[in-house]
């Protein structure tokens, strides 16, 4: 792959105007697939969720799943679009094997959901509003695996082996009109905008939203044109963006190599391009041609969707609190400042400090937790926090172990590792490896006396105030302890016995 | 006149992997053209009449299937009538395109 020429993103700002235009493919969760009744489930063995429908045998007619049709219009709802009263699906006509009927069953002129739009705040805390073109029902694609050549990818492969089982699992492909007016946040507008939609499709419940998964993917375009200009620049389209760092870093990325060419004088060729997330670059994919011609007509196999408006106000009624309005209660609820709470929605840990603070945890302690050594331990792994294996629950029992004093800062430490391990919930590792903290008086006592034993200038020096000297005692019954005695308490022993001579 | 073009039903056999020898492309010319104007002549019928275009003859709308699993194929069967197979999977020829 040639290394691309880029421009400083500072001066490729002061010389073009950045415009974005997003495309976000929702799988949505249903049970069975858009047209039939196999199975929709990630990670099954290749090709048995497939029927006559879903591999195109001869003869096979498609039927629409309900759900998938209620789940795409919830979605237009909660993005503030209009329900068509009357839809239909078209066929996408190309060649090529991850679908087997030569077609894709999508929509064209007549989306479900168009002209909505989606307020988000970037990271800055600066606010824009995305306006939504359309949001439209399809299939997705099978999986190809290509076999062959040096590298695995798709050049210099000798075949490619299908697994038809994602073929016609539902989708829903929303399109934003273009974006102005971000400007150096471009980037940071981008992500923040793939992570509202998988708020919204998470909260609406009709999405799995994995984006590691696949569940939710992005397609970035990003042109640029000179300040003033009205005619917009051509753009190019980044696929493979699968995480929220990914988008930005793909968009950041194609400002500055356009930016070097334009200002250098090449034209830039409208075409698709791949995201990689090892060399942290794009490489051009293939250009607009004639195959793009997809021939689009009315699928004669399905009738038109024309949902009612009882039904379109019922699903509005079920709609969730929207993304924006829920962060400003839960930051409310919760007391956090204005930073931490940025920090916890940029980790993307609203779902799971709400389910910490839900089992009982105080905010603080749930937010110190997953921001705090949560994250570390991820990021030792080289995994997102949200992708450990802890529920918020068992965060939540840890925090008030703590709090109960039944475990110190070190031991919570400790026990937050055998939880990761699988092993159970704190309280039951606490018990079944005798972790809880020292205590009995007795055990404490005795400690502090043998290292006053050692030390015995201390006591007077905490009775004429000079309490630094306590630490010096607490440290040596810390580690006769083996780091499991209460330091709060050690403290408040010795003082007692300090002020009781 | 239609606007059926020798280059047009070249551009449609490409996009159809279809291959076709000049003799073909101009005899296809022909009755593409005859298929498009007779179709037209639908339209000429229809002038000064408002009619919404339709994709369906009969007035239905709105046939759902309930989000209930079926029954799929096994893989043998799936592949059964496939020309080639390994892995669980149809093989087909690594075709150069997008990932």
């Amino acid at each position: 792959m040639a290394k691309d020429e880029l421009m400083n993103y500072e001066k490729a700002l002061e010389m073009f105007e950045v415009v974005i235009g997003l495309e976000v493919h929702v799988e949505l969760n249903t049970k069975t697939k858009m047209f039939c009744g196999c199975r929709n489930e990630f990670g099954d063995e290749p090709n048995t969720n497939v029927c006559p429908i879903c591999i195109a045998l001869p003869g096979a007619l498609p039927a629409v799943n309900r759900t998938a049709v209620e789940s795409s219009i919830s979605i237009g709802l909660a993005l503030g679009c209009e329900i068509a009263p009357n839809g239909r699906f078209a066929r996408k006509n190309y060649f090529y094997p991850d679908l087997a009927k030569n077609f894709q069953t999508s929509q064209y002129d007549e989306p479900i959901a168009f002209e909505g739009e989606l307020t988000v705040e970037l990271p800055s805390g600066s606010v824009h509003t995305v306006q939504i073109e359309r949001a439209h029902m399809e299939e997705d694609a099978g999986k190809l695996t290509h076999i062959g050549g040096s590298t695995g990818r798709i050049q210099g492969a000798e075949y490619s082996l299908v697994d038809y089982n994602r073929a016609g699992v539902p989708l829903v492909e929303i399109v934003t009109k273009p974006v102005y007016g971000a400007g150096a946040e471009a980037p940071e507008l981008a992500a923040a905008y793939v992570r509202s939609i998988r708020e919204i499709v998470k909260g609406l419940g009709v999405s799995d939203a994995k984006m590691e998964r696949g569940n939710v993917r992005c397609d970035a375009n990003v042109s640029l044109r000179p300040h003033g200009q009205e005619k917009l620049g051509t753009r190019t389209e980044t696929k493979n963006v699968n995480s929220l760092r990914s988008i930005e870093r793909a968009v950041r990325y194609e400002i500055q190599r356009q930016a070097a060419l334009l200002a250098k004088g090449t034209a830039i060729i409208q075409e698709t391009r791949h995201w990689h997330e090892d060399k942290g670059a794009t490489s051009a994919g293939r250009p607009k041609s004639d195959a793009d011609d997809y021939r689009y007509f009315p699928e004669p196999d399905l009738v038109p969707v024309q949902p009612s408006k009882e039904l379109i106000e019922s699903l509005r009624a079920k709609l969730p609190e929207k993304p924006a309005d829920r962060r400003k209660r839960v930051q409310a609820e919760w007391g956090f400042a204005d930073l931490e709470f940025r920090d916890v929605v940029n980790a993307d840990l609203l779902d799971q400090i709400e389910e910490t603070v839900r089992a009982g945890a105080k905010p603080q302690a749930a937010r110190k937790w997953w921001t705090g050594e949560l994250a570390r331990i991820a990021n030792s792994q080289d995994k997102d926090v949200t992708e450990l294996e802890i529920s918020g629950a068992y965060v939540a029992e840890l925090a008030q172990l703590v709090d109960a004093g039944k475990l110190n800062d070190r031991l919570a430490r400790e026990v937050l590792t055998y939880v990761l391990n699988g092993e159970g919930s704190p309280t039951k590792i606490v018990a079944a490896r005798g972790l809880e903290v020292v205590s009995d008086d007795g055990a404490l006592i005795a400690a502090i006396d043998a290292a006053l034993a050692k030390q015995p200038d201390v006591l007077d020096a905490i009775r004429e105030g000079r309490m630094q000297a306590a630490g010096a005692v607490i440290g040596a019954v810390m580690q006769a302890m083996k780091g499991s005695a209460d330091a709060g308490r050690v403290r408040e022993l010795l003082i007692e016995k300090a002020n009781a001579q | 006149m239609s606007e059926i073009t020798p280059d047009l039903v070249r551009h449609l056999a490409g996009l159809s992997r279809i291959l076709v020898t000049d003799e073909e492309v101009e005899r296809f010319t022909e009755q593409l053209s005859l298929i498009v104007d007779s179709v037209a002549k639908v339209n000429e019928a229809l002038a000064g009449i408002d009619v919404p275009s339709t994709s369906h003859p009969i007035p239905m709308a709105n046939v759902f299937r309930e989000d209930i699993v079926e029954p799929s194929l096994t893989q043998e069967q799936a592949l059964s009538g496939a020309p080639d197979s390994g892995e669980g999977r149809f093989r087909v020829a690594a075709i150069l395109d997008e990932e």
